[in-house]
């Protein structure tokens, strides 16, 4: 805090003021969505109709609610089954590529890691795009080749969790290389003078380090794959993830069991956010 | 780093994930899309080589509007979203300490941990016609019929600036947090005025953070798909809307593939503009975001 710098009361206050409306523009939308939860309205807007738990535990048309909607349910399962794969499968590029980075010095590195970072600036529906327009070709070539069906290059979840994957991993790579960089490797070099093998000594003593960064990838890249949108827009197959099931009731308007979905999303990535900030936080 | 295993094999293991996954998922699609986007189709499974499509996209008129208007209204957004955040994140880095500065900061986090379409979702309750803010007009007396709010471009500047103020706020507080406060002190103590400070101390300091903000900002506005199209209703037209069209509605692979490369370019153009212009590198600026 800057003290000693005299500053008039008038523009204090103002500045103040300031602050405060720029959190409430933040809370406004969540908090809007959230009470409209619980209005007993089969419209997601005002008046406001009096309390209800209906859009959560409903199972009466129309008020059916989150716990008796199968589409949705089964969205968030779909969604659930991508984050998982993304996860493991960008914390497992990630580590790697945070060894290669920060531990090895070859010819290349430094374009490899522009290209390592260039996923943060394409837009994600071209990620989208050009991943579709590469799986079907080289699925329309091998299908010409050997006349057998290669589905899992064509639009699905196997392509949603590679889509996602494609970007994920620049988040990843870059959470775990911080933690890396901070490693103390005379750790290491003990373990190996005690008489650990080099593999052995990165198992006991580097990855141990490491877990609390790769956990906090991990959970990043979850929140990041259960809210991704324009990426998997384009890859989506027959089984869509929340957001695209969301995204399609939103377009034709619909109850406020969105809302009640909402409100779950937003206590869920509350929570998460805040595993993967203490996860960061406990070995700094 | 030299305590490290230098061996070959393990140097080829760590390699190969980075590389599958780079030429695989990044390389390899878009050239393949750039040469998708280079196929003119002449007959029933028939092409030729041409840049047909490119000239489609230039003789249609409506086709690069809603480019020119992608663009400009990105740029606005980016231009906003600094303009509103600085004194935020200045707020939080300069003029707050300890647990309140962390509340604070987090306060900034948690909304952007929340899926896009339920923060859209949450504007479109509030500024449609029954919405929040029309039945608030009405009640102070504002207004005598509900007032539509939605579908209009200020709707959509409203969404792209929400959507992304959370990704200029952090990279300012992290160089302003670096910032000795003493040099700000000292700026004072030698006469000069607050903006003399601000130009010639803190925006210079700041500048790799307004840079890396202002780049992921302007990204993700151009590249947004949910805003424009939830919030700017039907005749609000954005270039991802036509990308998707061109995609999925309508089958047109070559002409999507070569919108898409255009959008491609156009990023990277702005991007690399931003960065020559504030000679910053995109490794520094977006290695530590």
């Amino acid at each position: 805090m800057i003290t000693g710098i005299p500053q008039s009361g008038a523009f204090k206050w103002t500045y103040r003021a300031y602050v405060a409306l720029f959190f409430l523009f933040l809370a406004l939308p969540l908090v809007t969505v959230c009470v409209f939860a619980f209005n007993d309205s089969v419209f997601p807007s005002l008046p406001w109709e009096g309390f209800t738990w209906a859009w959560f535990f409903g199972d009466e048309a129309p008020y059916i609610g989150v716990f008796h909607e199968r589409p949705i349910l089964r969205s968030i399962v779909t969604s659930g089954i991508v984050a998982f794969w993304v996860a493991l499968l960008s914390v497992a590029v990630g580590t790697c590529n945070a060894f290669l980075f920060v531990r090895h010095d070859f010819p290349g590195k430094g374009i490899l890691y522009i290209l390592m970072l260039l996923p943060l600036i394409i837009p994600g529906i071209i990620l989208g795009i050009s991943i579709l327009v590469f799986s079907s070709s080289v699925a329309n070539t091998l299908e010409d080749a050997t006349g057998l069906w290669f589905d899992g290059l064509r639009p699905g979840l196997i392509l949603v969790v590679l889509g996602q994957f494609s970007f994920i991993t620049t988040f990843a790579t870059l959470v775990i290389s911080a933690r890396l960089q901070k490693f103390d490797p005379a750790l290491e070099e003990a373990a190996l003078n005690l008489g650990a093998t080099r593999w052995g000594a990165v198992r006991a003593i580097t990855l141990p380090f490491l877990y609390p960064a790769m956990g906090a990838a991990a959970v990043v890249a979850v929140l990041m794959s259960f809210e991704n949108f324009n990426t998997t827009l384009m890859l989506v197959g027959s089984d869509a993830p929340l957001t695209i099931t969301m995204f399609d009731r939103l377009k034709l308007g619909s109850t406020p069991v969105l809302n009640a979905v909402s409100l779950l999303l937003i206590v869920l990535s509350a929570v998460l956010g805040l595993v993967s900030l203490l996860m960061q936080r406990r070995g700094d | 780093m030299p305590v490290a295993d230098r061996s070959k094999p393990t140097f080829y293991l760590l390699l190969a994930p980075l590389l599958l996954w780079l030429v695989t998922l990044i390389i390899l699609p878009h050239v393949g899309m750039f040469i998708v986007s280079l196929r003119e189709k002449v007959g029933v499974r028939e092409y030729e080589t041409s840049f047909a499509n490119y000239a489609v996209f230039f003789n249609e008129p409506l086709y690069w509007n809603t480019f020119a208007r992608t663009a400009y209204m990105s740029i606005a957004a980016t231009v906003l979203t600094l303009l509103i955040g600085f004194p935020i994140a200045y707020y939080i880095a300069k003029l707050t300490r300890g647990r309140s500065k962390t509340t604070l900061f987090l306060m900034c986090l948690i909304p952007f941990w929340v899926s896009e379409l339920v923060r859209t979702f949450g504007w479109m309750i509030l500024l449609r016609e029954t919405g929040i803010f029309s039945n608030l007009l009405q009640y102070v007396g504002l207004a005598d019929a509900p007032v539509e709010m939605l579908y209009n471009d200020a709707a959509i500047m409203v969404g792209l600036v929400y959507t992304s103020m959370l990704f200029m706020v952090v990279p300012l507080v992290t160089t302003l947090d670096s910032l000795d406060d003493s040099l700000i002190e000292a700026g004072y103590d030698l006469g000069a005025s607050g903006v003399a400070i601000l130009r010639e101390i803190v925006i210079p300091h700041a500048m790799p953070g307004i840079v890396s903000g202002c780049i992921v900002v302007f990204m993700l506005s151009l590249g947004n798909y949910l805003t424009p199209i939830l919030l700017g209703g039907k005749d609000s037209l954005w270039f991802t809307g036509l990308i998707y069209s061109q995609f999925i509605t309508r089958f047109n692979w070559e002409l999507g593939s070569a919108f898409g490369f255009l959008l491609l370019a156009l990023s990277s153009v702005i991007v690399f503009l931003g960065l020559k212009l504030t000679r910053q590198s995109l490794g520094k600026t977006m290695g530590q975001a």
